[in-house]
Formats: C-alpha cells, structure tokens, sequence
C-alpha cells in the first residue's frame, strides 16, 4: 500500500517540533523578546495561503467573497511581516558589548 | 514552477526560519539570525507567486495590498517605544490569528484553489485541518486583543472572573470539537461559521480571568498558539514552509511559557485558570502600618552607592512604567567613575514578556555583558554593598523562601536581602502584584526612597 502524503508532511511537523524544542532552548534569555517578535514575524509565512487564495480562480473572480477574505489576509501577514522584522532589527542592533 | 520544485523552496525557507532562530543564541549572531529569517520569508513569497501563475490585475492587487500592509508594520516598527513591546507583540499576535481564520474561510468558500475538492465534497482530512486552523486562529485572535487591551491599560489588568467560568469553557471546548466531527459528516457551511464564532468568544473567555502580572504566560502562550494556527492553515495547504514554522513558533512559545511558570514556581494550568492576584488584601493591610521603615532621600542613597565597592541594580516593571532606564544608565555611569563595580540581576518574570527588562537596558545603552540572569548572579548578592531596587517587588520577597503559607512561596526570588544594604525604589509601601506584603520593607539594612523610579534616580545622579 502506498504511504499517505499527509504521513510525510505529519512526520516533517513532528520533526520540526524537535528542532524547535531545542533550537529555542539554546536561545539566550536577554533575547527572549526579540525571539516573540522574529517568530511571531516567520509565523506570518501564513501570507502563502493568502496569496494563494486571493488569486484564485480566473482574473474576473478577484472580488468573490473569498478572495476577498484572501487580500484581508494579505495586508494582515503584510503588517506582521514587516513589522515583526523589522522591530526585531531594531531591538537587536540595541544590544552592545562593553566597550573595551 | 512545478509543484515539487516550489516544495523543495518552501522546504528552504523552512530552514532559512530555523536559523532565524538558531542566531538568537547570542547577541552577536542574531542580526545575521533575522536577515536568514526575512530571505525564507522572502523566497516563500516569491515562489508562490511564480507557482500561482495568475499573472492578470490580481497580481497588482495583491502587490498593492502587499505594500499598504507593509507600510503599516514598518510604520509601527520604527514608532513604537520599546516600553511598549509587550502590547505590540501580544496585538502581532492577533493579526496571525485572524489571517489564518480568514485563509481558512477562504479555503472553505472555495477548495478547488486550494485542491482541496469541490464544495460541498471537501477532503476529508482537509476539513479537519481547517476547522482547527480556523478555531486555534480565532482563539488567538481575541485572545490576543484582550491581553493587548490588558497590557495597554485599556481594560483593568485585575482577573474577571464569575461562577461556573470554567465549566463554560470546557463546555464551549466540547462544543467546538463535536461541531468539527458534525462539519465532518455534513460539510455545511453553518457549522463551519459557527465553529469559528465560538473559538472567537472561548478566547475571550481564556484570558480574561488572568491577571496582569501573569501577562509574561499569557503572551508566551499566545505565541504558541498562533504558531499551532499556522500549522493547522501549513496542513490544509500542504505547504512545508508553514508546517514547519508552525512548529517552531508553538514550540518556541511554548517554552517560553514552561519558563515563565517556572520563574513563578506556578503550574501552566493554574495560571490559565486565573484569578490570580486578586486575593483579599484586608487582612493583610491591618498589620503592616504598625512596622517600622527606614526611608531615606537621594543624598543618603547617593552617599551609600558612592562609598560602596560593588552594587547590583534590580530592575522590574516598574522602571518600564516610569520610563526610568536612561536615568539609571546615567546614574551608573557616575557610579562606575567614582569605580564603583555595577551590574544588573534579571528575575525570569520582570516585566511583562519574556526579557522585557533587557530590551529596555539594552535601548538605554547598558552592555549586555554586565546584565545577569537570576542563577548567575544570585551567590553574588551576598559580597555586594548595595542593591539598587527599582521598580521590582515581588521578585525579591524573601517571604518566598520562609513562609510555607505565602502565595509566592516557592518561587525563585533575587536574594536581595543578603546585600549589605537595600535601596528600595517605590512609590508607597502599598503591595505588589501577587497583593503580598514585601518583608524587605522592613528589614534594618533596607532603605526604603518613595518617589517615582525616574524622578529618584535622576536626583542620585545629581547628588552624585
């Protein structure tokens, strides 16, 4: 019997959980605040879907109920994208060592 | 772009977010860290719109809608203060929510974009993808916005709390779950709205009756959630890219959740209860104004941090509230050309977000070399002369060492009181958050300076 796609792609999640529990483990505490913006940042790559569906179907069904609700998502993952990035920047050029 | 050479791009900003975090292991590394994370971002943008191929008005659309979002964030980004980040995340954390609820209404009205099946004869895997895509996204949504509220002092930070709140939540999480399976079995579209409505109001629900000092889990939390959102939303679509970052983004806050409770030796679930903080203070209140306290004025302190060999600054929220943390640089630089010895002890829940206090020393200019976490600083309190208290409270009850009765006990505190002396920075004697009385108040080696934390500390620096 073939392996279901979903097999894979549930594997990949599970895998992906590991490597997040001990990547963020290794994170230092004086940056815990620049992790909740940056991952708040990459979990805005939720913007795929909406690209996906606010494109969806042919050039006249742009302004269908649903796509609609696609472009909404746009300029939500949008803020968050550039806003979570770019605030993590900003915090992170702060920290300085001692100047000798 | 085929499908499998656009997976194997997703697969690589996948890991390009991986690094993102991995940087965040040290200062050093960590702007490289961010600029790993914005290329997956980057690449996973650019290779859907190559695989959607749709190249008609739309795409003007979509780049217009692109960039008016982005204007707002960037716009946010450079104007928001620092002290505000707490809000900022926690109202980020909404916009995750509500766009992978909105992705997933737009992959129920119409699932032949997605290939998800037809209307009606969605898969059946699909559905239940993103029914709990949908409903972790909603809770997220207004769970976010109540805990923004919270944080931005629009609602009262106190716990709400009723009788019967938890059998309602249980309830209501049944509910959602049953009307999945019913979803399941007849794909309408009622069900799918009414699931949606009601994880909008459980969210609601599961925040209001924490407290404001509980804020630093709830946001950890949130974040978690958001994450398990995307990851949900990441199935639906089959997009590797999203899969794998909803795992790292749950995992990450759900850590950062485990450590929170930790730094307040408190159970994940008996801070998402709540009430916390909203124990009864009269009887507390009788007994405290007979006790004597030494207060002094910023020429006593002055003279003390001035003579001393070695001080150790406490910060806590309450320096983020006044805005206090230029002041307090200023006041160590003056301190360290008299050679004065000075460094920082960060307590876990300082603040109001996971290492709240070092973003704001770090903006003050403060090295993030002199600033310590709880473990390593701790043994030092005993060799110091001076700790300077500013803003914290409850992070430095010795109470949670002696008193088996006290609600904090347990919780790992800065042992402050070992220092030769105590310089308490606050405005009255008036309990902290957990609504406890701090021992320290009264101690002989305490003095006690009522004022503002940046009033006082800009008069020291005078004085000095």
């Amino acid at each position: 019997m073939e392996i279901d796609p979903f097999i894979f792609r549930l594997s990949i999640f599970i895998l992906s959980i590991f490597v997040g529990y001990y990547v963020v483990w290794s994170v230092t505490p004086s940056l815990h605040t620049p992790l909740m913006s940056v991952t708040n940042a990459i979990s805005s790559v939720i913007i795929v879907g909406a690209i996906i569906a606010a494109l969806a179907g042919s050039s006249t069904e742009i302004f269908e109920i649903s796509n609609i609700f696609g472009f909404f998502a746009i300029i939500l993952a949008a803020i968050n994208i550039f806003g979570g990035f770019l605030v993590t920047q900003r915090m992170l050029q702060m920290y300085k060592k001692k100047k000798k | 772009m085929t499908p499998n050479l656009s997976a194997l791009f997703y697969l690589i900003s996948g890991i390009l977010f991986i690094l993102a975090l991995r940087g965040l292991s040290s200062p050093e590394t960590s702007r490289q860290g961010n600029y790993f994370g914005i290329a997956g971002m980057a690449i996973a943008i650019i290779v859907t719109f190559l695989s959607v191929g749709n190249y008609g008005m739309g795409l003007v659309y979509v780049l217009v809608f692109l960039i008016i979002g982005g204007s707002i964030g960037a716009f946010i980004a450079f104007r928001i203060p620092m002290t505000a980040m707490p809000e900022l995340v926690a109202g980020f954390h909404s916009l995750v929510g509500l766009a992978a609820v909105f992705v997933a209404i737009s992959a129920f009205l119409k699932p032949e974009a997605f290939n998800l099946g037809t209307i009606g004869n969605i898969k059946l895997a699909s559905l239940i993808e993103m029914s709990l895509g949908a409903a972790i996204g909603a809770i997220t949504f207004s769970g976010s916005i109540i805990a923004f509220l919270k944080l931005r002092g629009i609602m009262s930070g106190s716990p709400i709390t009723f009788k019967g709140q938890h059998l309602i939540n249980l309830l209501l999480g049944i509910a959602i779950f049953f009307l999945i399976y019913y979803l399941c079995i007849s794909q309408s579209s009622n069900i799918f709205w009414s699931i949606v409505l009601i994880s909008f109001f459980v969210g609601v629900l599961l925040i209001i009756p924490i407290g404001g000092a509980d804020m630093p889990v709830v946001i950890s939390m949130l974040n978690s959630y958001s994450g398990w959102a995307a990851a949900g939303i990441g199935f639906t679509l089959e997009n590797t890219a999203l899969i794998i970052t909803g795992a790292l983004v749950g995992s990450s806050g759900a850590i950062l959740s485990y450590i929170m409770c930790k730094g307040m030796n408190r159970s994940f679930f008996n801070v998402i209860l709540g009430g916390w903080g909203a124990t009864d203070q009269g009887s507390s209140s009788q007994s405290k104004e007979q006790k004597p306290v030494k207060s002094g004025n910023a020429d006593d302190a002055a003279f003390l941090m001035k003579n001393a060999s070695s001080v150790i600054i406490v910060p806590g929220y309450g320096m983020a509230v006044a805005q206090a943390q230029h002041a307090l640089r200023e006041m160590v630089d003056s301190l360290k050309k008299n050679g004065v010895k000075v460094s920082y002890a960060i307590h876990p829940v300082a603040g109001r977000m996971p290492g709240h206090m070092n973003v704001l020393l770090a903006e003050a200019n403060v090295p993030y070399d002199e600033v310590f976490e709880l473990e390593e600083i701790n043994n030092d309190f005993a060799n110091c002369d001076v700790a300077y208290v500013i803003g914290a409270n409850d992070v430095t009850n010795p109470v949670a060492k002696s008193d088996p009765q006290s609600p904090i006990y347990g919780m790992p505190v800065l042992d402050v009181e070992k220092s030769k002396s105590v310089l308490f920075v606050k405005r009255s004697l008036s309990p902290g958050y957990a609504g406890i009385d701090n021992d320290l108040f009264y101690r002989d080696n305490t003095l006690m300076l009522f004022a503002d934390a940046k009033k006082m500390t800009e008069e020291i620096v005078k004085s000095l």
